[in-house]
């Protein structure tokens, strides 16, 4: 390993290491508040995630929605932009997916089905994104302050259509829907019977190389990456800046989008109004602790899956409110020893002299 | 309609946008970038609660509330200008923060995930339509005062110089991070205050009461163009249109909904300048070292 591979996975790593341990403190401090032990609690909250097969299942789920989520988050940052619109763009693929779902008949075989659905998913997400993104090109509308404004509108206007036209009575959900369901877990290794994993979790691992690959080994990758990283030196060197922010935030919401098939197709098979749950905002803190690398994200959505998880299996002796905490003290602390681990690591390698 | 009922319910409804959106207005004017205001109206909330329900007296309330906004924007503000860390994550990070502390502790204090016992609150007397709440009147004034502030005194100056032209305020002697620091423990407090105006006015705090009014506020300080005033009207306007979709509830000419998107589409319109351009100033996200 060259030295400059080194020093980048030094800046990398240190991070998010600090901000387990930032987090690790405040967890007892919160723990023993409860009159708790820290380390039976603890104890508790892995075995009840890896320790047995129904809760690795319920964390492979959880980690899938949050793979696709952080990876179009980390996609958008690697454009230079922020993408804070994840959550309505998966609401959006979701929706589109179950629509499909529901418009097909039930002849219709999962292999064509499932692909189908999963392209819904995408423009439903691609169109939320690309707004932004469009908006950002077009008139130099800041995209961190139309994602959110768009998260409200969106998830307005999806409520509102499922309100008055699409939902099952007494419920905020619609039908099932009729083909495109992609097998669970459990159907090939039966101990994780219950647990809603569920294939879609290879798509997000495909979607994961898929992402690298478009990054790093692809010159519209190499675009993006310069736009993020110099827009001006990108523009002089022959890069139209605005059609990659377009690109990037179109892709981006696309990939959130796609999310929404781990719910509607995996587990549900139905839209239902808040089926994210706070996967979409969770993504910035996949990306963030993943420092938006691929292979970091996917390992950052365990994280927070385990997490997120972990709050149910020490719900007897700790609230799992708890784990929220946590997950605020993990983005803030990585957010804050960023700039700062940065700093102490230049300031070390420097030669001395004098 | 009867038009006392629809001021007060308008006026009731503005008061937490108000506290809020000043609040963002003097973050963002120093270059403070203001996503958080949504957490620190919750911290209000339930801080307040928790000093109410211990005391009985709602003023301990609103010094509990504006103790817990300090604490937070002091938080926001060591995170963003002492560690430099990107503005918005920070706000995104405080945000969530701020709904697992207070759920954490509404456990803690109360055994309950949904909502608090009942508190006193202010005023009450059914002919005063809300009216004789000294909250309500620090809320309506809490936009000029502002202003006053921003345009009429050296502190003011300072706070607008620091977030156009950071360089050339520190050239001239000023201390550009204590002045940040300052405006954001201000945006702190008074973003509180809305979380505390709703927590006295519904006697109890529930899970997640602020439900996005901290959102709406970010996108009056937007419509309103970093103005206090401007910012202030912008809640009004929100208020009313709000008002307006309860008053007209059971008469479905417009979904709900519909009435829902108008803070966020006004926001948009404004900033992609279809309406005159939204700038914000200059030195907005931007740390300084």
């Amino acid at each position: 390993m060259n030295t400059r591979t080194k020093e980048q996975l030094e800046e990398a790593l240190f991070p998010p290491l600090v901000a387990l341990l930032v987090a690790l403190i405040f967890g007892d401090l919160l723990i023993m508040s409860y009159g708790q032990s820290p380390a039976m609690v603890y104890k508790l909250l892995l075995q009840g995630t890896w320790g047995n097969a129904y809760g690795f299942g319920q964390v492979l789920y959880k980690s899938t929605t949050l793979a696709f989520t952080g990876l179009a988050v980390s996609l958008g940052i690697r454009a230079g932009l922020f993408n804070v619109g994840a959550e309505s763009q998966l609401a959006a693929g979701g929706f589109l997916a179950a629509l499909v779902g529901l418009g097909l008949s039930p002849a219709v075989p999962g292999i064509i089905a499932v692909p189908l659905c999963m392209i819904a998913a995408a423009a439903g997400g691609g169109i939320v994104g690309a707004i932004p993104g469009w908006l950002k090109v077009r008139f130099g509308a800041h995209e961190v302050i139309v994602t959110i404004m768009l998260n409200f509108i969106v998830l307005a206007l999806l409520n509102y259509i499922v309100a008055a036209h699409l939902h099952v009575p007494e419920t905020l959900h619609t039908p099932e829907i009729h083909a495109g369901s992609v097998a669970t877990l459990a159907s090939i290794i039966p101990a994780f019977h219950g647990s809603a994993a569920n294939f879609t979790i290879l798509f997000a691992l495909i979607a994961a190389s898929v992402v690298g690959i478009y990054l790093f080994r692809s010159r519209r990758g190499f675009e993006l990456r310069a736009v993020g990283l110099q827009p001006d030196a990108a523009e002089y060197g022959g890069v139209s800046v605005g059609g990659v922010w377009l690109r990037a935030m179109t892709i981006s919401g696309a990939i959130a989008g796609l999310g929404g098939i781990n719910y509607v197709l995996g587990y549900k098979h139905y839209y239902e109004e808040g089926f994210t749950g706070g996967a979409g905002f969770l993504g910035i803190a996949v990306a963030l602790v993943g420092r938006n690398h691929p292979l970091g994200v996917v390992l950052a959505a365990l994280f927070f899956a385990t997490l997120s998880q972990g709050g149910l299996a020490i719900h007897a002796f700790v609230p799992k409110q708890m784990v929220e905490v946590l997950q605020g003290v993990v983005i803030l602390a990585v957010a804050m020893s960023v700039p700062e681990v940065r700093a102490v690591l230049r300031r070390a390698r420097k030669p001395v002299t004098a | 309609m009867n038009p006392v009922s629809f001021l007060a319910q308008m006026v009731r409804i503005a008061i937490p946008y108000l506290f809020a959106a000043t609040g963002g207005v003097v973050a963002e004017r120093s270059g403070i970038i203001s996503l958080e205001l949504e957490g620190l109206m919750l911290v209000g909330a339930f801080s307040a609660t928790i000093g109410t329900h211990y005391s009985g007296s709602p003023w301990i309330g609103v010094l509990c509330g504006i103790l817990g906004g300090l604490i937070f924007g002091l938080v926001h503000a060591l995170a963003t200008i002492r560690y430099r860390a990107d503005q918005v994550v920070v706000g995104i990070a405080i945000n969530l923060l701020a709904i697992g502390v207070t759920r954490f502790f509404l456990k803690l204090a109360f055994a309950s995930s949904s909502n608090s016992p009942r508190i006193n609150g202010f005023g009450g007397r059914a002919a005063a339509h809300g009216f004789d709440n000294p909250l309500l009147w620090m809320g309506l004034l809490a936009a000029p005062v502002l202003a006053f502030f921003l345009y009429r005194t050296p502190f003011g100056l300072r706070v607008r110089a620091v977030g156009e032209h950071p360089g050339a305020a520190a050239s001239v002697g000023v201390s550009v991070n204590k002045i940040r620091y300052i405006a954001v423990a201000v945006s702190g407090m008074l973003a509180a205050l809305g979380g505390v105006f709703l927590a006295l006015d519904q006697h109890q705090f529930t899970d997640q009461m602020t439900s996005g009014r901290g959102f709406i506020a970010v996108a009056a300080v937007i419509f309103g163009r970093w103005d206090p005033v401007k910012a202030g009207l912008a809640c009004l306007f929100f208020a009313a249109a709000e008002t307006l979709q309860i008053q007209l509830q059971g008469n479905h000419v417009i979904p709900s909904q519909f009435i829902e998107m108008i803070p966020y589409a006004l926001t948009i319109i404004a900033l992609a300048g279809l309406v005159g351009r939204a700038v914000a100033p200059a030195a907005l996200g931007k740390a300084v070292e």
